[in-house]
Formats: C-alpha cells, sequence, structure tokens
C-alpha cells in the first residue's frame, strides 16, 4: 500500500487545490499549537521560531486561496481534504515537543513535515494525467522543495544542542 | 466545474476558545482537544448546545479550552453532573471527560451506574495510566510492575479493564482511541456523539512527563481487524483477548437510552428565583 494510500483522492485542480490548502492550513494550525505551548512554557526563543514557520505556512496558504482564482477553496477543502488515517502530511509531531527544547530540536521537528509535505505533492506530479494537475502539483513541489532547503539552511544556523539540553534543576518526580 | 460550494456551517477553530492549554508540551491531550474541535466541527454543532463536562485532572481541563458551554466539575463526579444535565436538557449534547484517575478511581462507582443508565451522553476518558496532575502515583490501569519512588517494585495490582466494565454494566457504544490520531479519534467521536444511549470512548494519551515510556504507544497502535459489533458476547471475548492496543469502535448496541418525562423548563428566572424563597 502507498504511504499516501488513505489521503484524499485528486482528480480535479480543485481538488488539487483544496488538499493543498489543508496542507497549510493544518500546518499553520500546528506550528501555532506549538508556539502557544512555548509561550506557557516561558520559552520565548522557541515561540519566535514556531511563529515564523506559522507565518511562512501562511503565505504559502494565502498563495493557494489567490492561484485559486474563483474556486471555493476552503468549502471544497471542508468536504474532501480529509486524511482518513493519520494526518496531513505536514502536520509535525507534537508529541516530540518539550518545554526546553532549542530552535534545533524545533526545526528537526519540522523538517519531516515539510518533507512529507515535498513527497506527497512528488507523487502528485509523478501520478498525475491532467496536464493542469501536473503543472500546478510541479509549482507546489517546487515550493515545498524550497520549505526543505530553507529548513537545513536554518540547521546550520543553529547546531545541536548539548546532551544536558533536557537537565532539569527542579524535575517533576518531587515526592521522593 | 462548479465552484460554488456550500461552506459548513463551523470550522475546527471555532470550538476552540482563547484560553492556551497549560498541559506539559508533548502530552497527548492537546491531540484530544483538536479531536474535539474537529469532531464538533463534522457533526455541524452550534458551540452553545455543546456541554463538556468535567471533574479533575490534567484531561479535565478540557472544557476551559473549548468554546462550548463547559463545567470543570468535582472529582470523579462528572458522569453524575452530565447525566442530570441531559435528562433535563436532553436538547443539548453532553460530552464528559475524564481521566484514568479521575473516571476509573474517584469516579469508579459512577463510571458503572452511568453505563447501566445509559443516558445519551459520551463519556471520554484520556487514559495514560497515571495521575499526571498529582505527580505520577499509581491510577487504576497503571502497570502492576510499573516501579517509581511512589510505589516501589509496582503494585502489583491487576489493572482496571474499562471496556469489559463498560461493556458488562450496559454501555450502548465502546471505542478505543489513540491520542496521536486525532483524525481517526475525531471520526469515532462523531460515531460515538451520534449512537442513542451512553457511549464510551477510551483515548490512550501519553504522560510525556511522568510516563515518557509511553511515547512507544505510536508504534504498538493498531486498527481493530474486525468491524464492530452488536453481539455483546462477541465483543466481550474480542475486548477480553485483545492487546489493549486495538483501536476502533469495538461494539455498538441498540439499548433504548435513559430519558424520563421531564417537566415544563423554567426559563423566566424570577420564577426560578422564587422557588428559592426563604
Amino acid at each position: 500500500m502507498s504511504q499516501f494510500a488513505a489521503v484524499p483522492k485528486i482528480t480535479s485542480l480543485a481538488d488539487l487545490f483544496a488538499v493543498a490548502y489543508q496542507i497549510e492550513s493544518d500546518a499553520v494550525e500546528r506550528y501555532n499549537v506549538l508556539a502557544d505551548q512555548m509561550e506557557t512554557h516561558n520559552n520565548p526563543e522557541l515561540v519566535a521560531v514556531f511563529r515564523d514557520l506559522a507565518r511562512a505556512e501562511g503565505i504559502h496558504r494565502d498563495e493557494i486561496l489567490r492561484l485559486a482564482g474563483n474556486i471555493d477553496v476552503i468549502a471544497h477543502a471542508q468536504r474532501m481534504a480529509k486524511w482518513k488515517r493519520g494526518e496531513s502530511p505536514e502536520e509535525s509531531d507534537l508529541s516530540s515537543a518539550h518545554y526546553l527544547m532549542t530552535p534545533w530540536h524545533a526545526l528537526q521537528l519540522a523538517l519531516p513535515g515539510e518533507e512529507r509535505a515535498l513527497a506527497f505533492f512528488t507523487s502528485i506530479v509523478e501520478s498525475a494525467t491532467d496536464p493542469e494537475i501536473k503543472r500546478m502539483a510541479v509549482e507546489f513541489m517546487e515550493e515545498e522543495t524550497e520549505h526543505v532547503n530553507l529548513v537545513h539552511r536554518l540547521l546550520k544556523k543553529y547546531p545541536p544542542p548539548s546532551e544536558s539540553w533536557s537537565q532539569e534543576f527542579d524535575p517533576p518526580v518531587s515526592q521522593e | 466545474m462548479s465552484t460554488i460550494e456550500m461552506r459548513l456551517a463551523y470550522k475546527p477553530a471555532d470550538y476552540k476558545s482563547d484560553i492556551k492549554p497549560i498541559w506539559c508540551p508533548g502530552c497527548g491531550d492537546y491531540h484530544v482537544l483538536m479531536s474535539f474541535t474537529r469532531a464538533f466541527a463534522e457533526l455541524g454543532l452550534p458551540p452553545e448546545q455543546i456541554v463538556v463536562v468535567s471533574g479533575i485532572g490534567c484531561s479535565s481541563r478540557i472544557p476551559a479550552y473549548t468554546n462550548c458551554y463547559g463545567f470543570h466539575g468535582v472529582h470523579g463526579r462528572s458522569l453524575g453532573i452530565g447525566a442530570g444535565l441531559k435528562v433535563t436538557r436532553p436538547d443539548l449534547t453532553v460530552v464528559v471527560a475524564s481521566g484514568d484517575g479521575d473516571g476509573y478511581s474517584i469516579g469508579g462507582n459512577h463510571f458503572l451506574h452511568a453505563c447501566r443508565r445509559n443516558v445519551d451522553m459520551t463519556y471520554v476518558v484520556m487514559d495514560n495510566h497515571i495521575y499526571g496532575m498529582t505527580k505520577g502515583q499509581p491510577s487504576p490501569t497503571t502497570e502492576p510492575e510499573f516501579d517509581t519512588a511512589l510505589s516501589p517494585g509496582g503494585t502489583g495490582l491487576r489493572p482496571f479493564h474499562p471496556l469489559v466494565i463498560a461493556l458488562a454494566s450496559g454501555a450502548n457504544f465502546i471505542a478505543r482511541c489513540f491520542s496521536g490520531e486525532p483524525n481517526e479519534t475525531a471520526s469515532v467521536l462523531v460515531e460515538a456523539i451520534r449512537h442513542p444511549g451512553f457511549s464510551f470512548v477510551e483515548i490512550l494519551s501519553p504522560c510525556v512527563t511522568f510516563r515518557p515510556d509511553e511515547k512507544d504507544w505510536k508504534n504498538l497502535v493498531h486498527q481493530a481487524p474486525v468491524v464492530a459489533t452488536n453481539d455483546p458476547a462477541k465483543a466481550a471475548r474480542r475486548i477480553m483477548t485483545d492487546d489493549g492496543f486495538n483501536l476502533g469502535i469495538l461494539y455498538r448496541g441498540n439499548r433504548k437510552p435513559y430519558q424520563p418525562e421531564t417537566g415544563q423548563a423554567i426559563v423566566d428566572l424570577s420564577e426560578l428565583e422564587k422557588e428559592f424563597e426563604l
């Protein structure tokens, strides 16, 4: 079974816009949830990183709406852009979050999502027979390629943290 | 193709409040909140027609994070509050949220009788096999050998089996979900809310702070290989013999929900005040 077997079926340009819109919307939501978590747990550096990532995905989401012209992408996405199994490709794994995480961790968390989105649009490019769907999927694939490259560039800027990054001076198990 | 379509009445974001959750980063309950809002949007219910009732514990914070009516109740007593509300206001959709400590220990007796009573509401238990809010004591679903400073050598006690108990006590819909799969959990919640009678949904929701080993649950869960049955005997056999990580709707019963005749609702506040006049 393909890794994308449980994804919505794309049979028209409207479907492609709807799915792409939903992927970006889910990514925005997820990054904002992570930013909120870091705000609550007083990690301002990470708040900025996750808000920046949310902003970047939001720009892409809005660009999809613009490209779609008079297609009501939001309504169409509500109806058909649903993942029966798992989540949409670009959603980052919330279970990997930690209140002491560093920008390096945030980027490590973002990278698999960007790579899954790239693989998803690549699979559409490879399988689409409609030239319009293929053309637009190529555009989305290129956009995701740029996102993956951006995360790799940022990872060079933020080196891995020391091994003691998660050391807690006030650990949670206090009843000993 | 036609580009004019009706938008659904509500988006998941319409059910989220402005209050930011204070759960630990990595907690499964964030995903459960997403599943709630996605399910409510799918059902198209106005937020003011939904009531989320809870008890005490990390999971029981959830009403504050939704934009629906909410009641953050007393420890273990959320089902009584939910049932009372549903019986008097059957027009509302009542979802009761709890955790394994609140729901199976302090509220264990309420759980049995809520299943028996079969009021038309949905009971969601976020099970992390630990008391998280009070810093890691063993709960009724903690494994007997789970060794901590608070339970040296483990409790040695047989874990509570909530799904079997729900079935034996008369719950009309039984499902198990995993928080890390919010879309599937949302789909199950939609079915649970639509199903008449008492629906019980256990959501395995890892506690990353006191049970970091539960991060591995995402590798252990799997979809139930069979469709839901309405035969309690078959359901009992399946639930008793599964590995605890079998996901999906496991039982759909057809018992008639409990709904007594209620008197005329008092909507005039002054009339209500008269009832309490000394």
